[in-house]
């Protein structure tokens, strides 16, 4: 009897600040989001339920278009991610030595821990008018105008990428950490074409790492700021920027809460039906 | 095409070039604002003038260094207390979660499990503007009914450690769940029977076997904390962390003393990494 009281004490005490987090951190927030998604602010001053905010959106070219650019660019950067990403990934669990490997492993941590901050700003410096970039194509006569590569899409997708690749990389290699050499080996002796190894047994085989890596880069992607904000040019709009703006600028928080309401709808969906395709569980991203 | 095959000599070539080129990528703005952070010049390019510390030491007006910009000191004292708080208290609240969730058998379990799992898929943006929202409503109300002004409902220090422990906690339960999947359940079983609580067991078989796990998150929800700005920038009071007094400057007044921060930053994550490294490589 002692014993059983224990046990519930324990789970009692286990769950309780579990509960108090997802409830008052994450539950709580997204209902008032949506709620505050539906309300204006009549001429009385008062709040109103109203679907104002939406309409809105759907009205104004620019809001959807920066909505649908945005989808189709995270997207974009995502299939580059991969593409980027796989040799990477191959390379360093079947190619590379162990001693090798562990060094490169190394060389991507820090960029990745670093922040996002620091690389973008690194970005800026290396691709400005007057970076890095271009006073070595000049000063070795390649070139005799700075060519422009900051400020616009060219350098944002590069930032986007450069923040994202990492997290295609390492869950692509975890699950290649796992495929048996032999069954190349095998492929190879009977007289399979590098080409057909690849497709048909090294894409299957990684297909699990390869959604949690699209699924992370794309939520990155989408749900990012700083890329678009810094390097991207005046034509380079985001749709977080819009939240940003509505939040930190001109203050109508209940057409921003309306916007962040609809990016949760677009990444949400677009991650569902990622998870449905691959029949992969939301758990497994995350590991 | 793996170790143990033979390649073609051009196939070898391109795939060690393209991997190069790669690292490269990786390497070169982070060694680009390293190396800029010792150039004597007061813009942030090249041509190269000359080695100086100025950007680190100098306290002139026209150049001020890092040690004497009292505002980028402080701003990287709020960033490293903000880390601890959210560390610790993410470490915590995410090891009991990854206990609950995969010891325990409860009604709902798969709901809450999902809804600890929602950070990974909620952009950061996302949960800054729901929390600066909620909170907002809630400071209000208690004003409206109490007359009470409490700052922890306004864009404060202490909304910043809350903002960023609610996704902190998901990596961290990540972490130790990973680890605790490895753990031999039939350790705490023969503590219990042995008379153990099922408290003392947790305490005394199950927490040390995750020691390492706890340890590593920790440090990661450290550097979460640490770099975050999508979810921090809408809760941010009156002191600002390092990574939004960076933003700022970017925008407005560049000088070499951000190379000369981020520099600092590049060190001591290296540190890290190498330790990381060292660490795990001598537990295999």
């Amino acid at each position: 009897m002692k014993n059983k009281t224990n046990f519930n004490s324990t789970f009692y005490l286990l769950i309780i600040p579990v509960f108090i987090w997802l409830i008052f951190m994450i539950v709580i927030p997204h209902i008032e989001l949506l709620i505050s998604s539906f309300l204006v602010e009549d001429d009385m001053g008062e709040m109103v339920i109203s679907f104002d905010n939406y309409i809105e959106f759907f009205s104004q070219k620019i809001y959807w278009l920066t909505f649908v650019k945005t989808a189709a660019y995270s997207i974009g950067v995502t299939l580059l991610a991969f593409i980027v990403a796989f040799p990477i990934a191959f390379y360093l669990t079947k190619v590379a030595s162990k001693k090798s490997a562990s060094f490169l492993i190394l060389l991507l941590i820090i960029p990745l821990w670093v922040g996002e901050l620091v690389t973008v700003y690194g970005w800026m410096v290396l691709l400005g008018d007057n970076g890095v970039i271009n006073h070595f194509l000049m000063s070795t006569g390649i070139i005799n105008t700075p060519i422009n590569m900051l400020y616009t899409d060219f350098s944002m997708v590069i930032g986007l990428l450069y923040m994202s690749v990492l997290f295609m990389v390492i869950p692509v290699m975890s699950s290649l950490e796992s495929l048996d050499d032999s069954l190349i080996e095998a492929a190879c002796d009977l007289g399979a074409s590098k080409w057909v190894i690849f497709t048909r047994i090294i894409i299957p085989y990684s297909m699990p790492g390869i959604t949690s890596g699209s699924i992370i880069v794309f939520m990155l992607v989408i749900g990012d700021y700083l890329a678009p904000n810094l390097l991207g040019g005046k034509n380079s709009l985001w749709f977080t920027e819009q939240i940003y703006n509505n939040f930190l600028q001109t203050f109508n928080w209940n057409e921003g809460a309306a916007f962040g309401f609809l990016l949760l709808i677009l990444s949400s969906a677009l991650v569902w039906v990622a998870l449905k395709l691959s029949g992969q569980k939301l758990e497994k991203v995350g590991s | 095409m793996i170790r143990s095959l033979p390649d073609s000599f051009i196939y070898r070539i391109t795939y060690n070039a393209y991997v190069l080129l790669f690292f490269a990528f990786l390497v070169m703005p982070l060694l680009a604002i390293s190396v800029l952070a010792f150039n004597d010049s007061n813009f942030i390019s090249l041509p190269w003038n000359g080695f100086t510390l100025d950007w680190f030491f100098s306290s002139t007006d026209e150049r001020q260094g890092l040690f004497s910009d009292e505002e980028l000191l402080a701003s990287i004292v709020t960033s490293l207390t903000t880390g601890f708080f959210v560390a610790i208290m993410s470490t915590l609240v995410g090891t009991l979660a990854a206990i609950l969730f995969e010891e325990e058998q409860f009604r709902l379990k798969g709901l809450l499990y999902f809804l600890a799992l929602a950070p990974l898929v909620i952009p950061g943006v996302i949960l800054g503007i729901s929390i600066l929202l909620t909170a907002t409503a809630a400071g209000n109300h208690i004003e409206d009914s109490f007359g009470l002004d409490i700052e922890l409902f306004r864009p404060s220090y202490w909304l910043v450690v809350l903002g960023q422990f609610s996704f902190a906690a998901t990596y961290v339960m990540l972490l130790v769940s990973a680890r605790l999947k490895k753990f031999d359940r039939t350790l705490e079983e023969a503590a219990l029977s042995l008379k153990a609580t099922r408290l003392e067991a947790i305490w005394y078989v199950t927490i040390p076997f995750l020691r390492p796990a706890i340890i590593g998150a920790f440090v990661v929800a450290f550097i979460l904390s640490f770099s975050n700005i999508n979810t921090t920038i809408f809760l941010i009071g009156s002191d600002p962390t390092l990574p939004i007094d960076l933003y700022s400057r970017i925008r407005f007044s560049s000088t070499p003393v951000l190379n000369a921060v981020s520099f600092m930053i590049v060190l001591a994550i290296t540190a890290l990494a190498i330790i990381n490294v060292f660490v795990n490589g001598s537990k295999k």
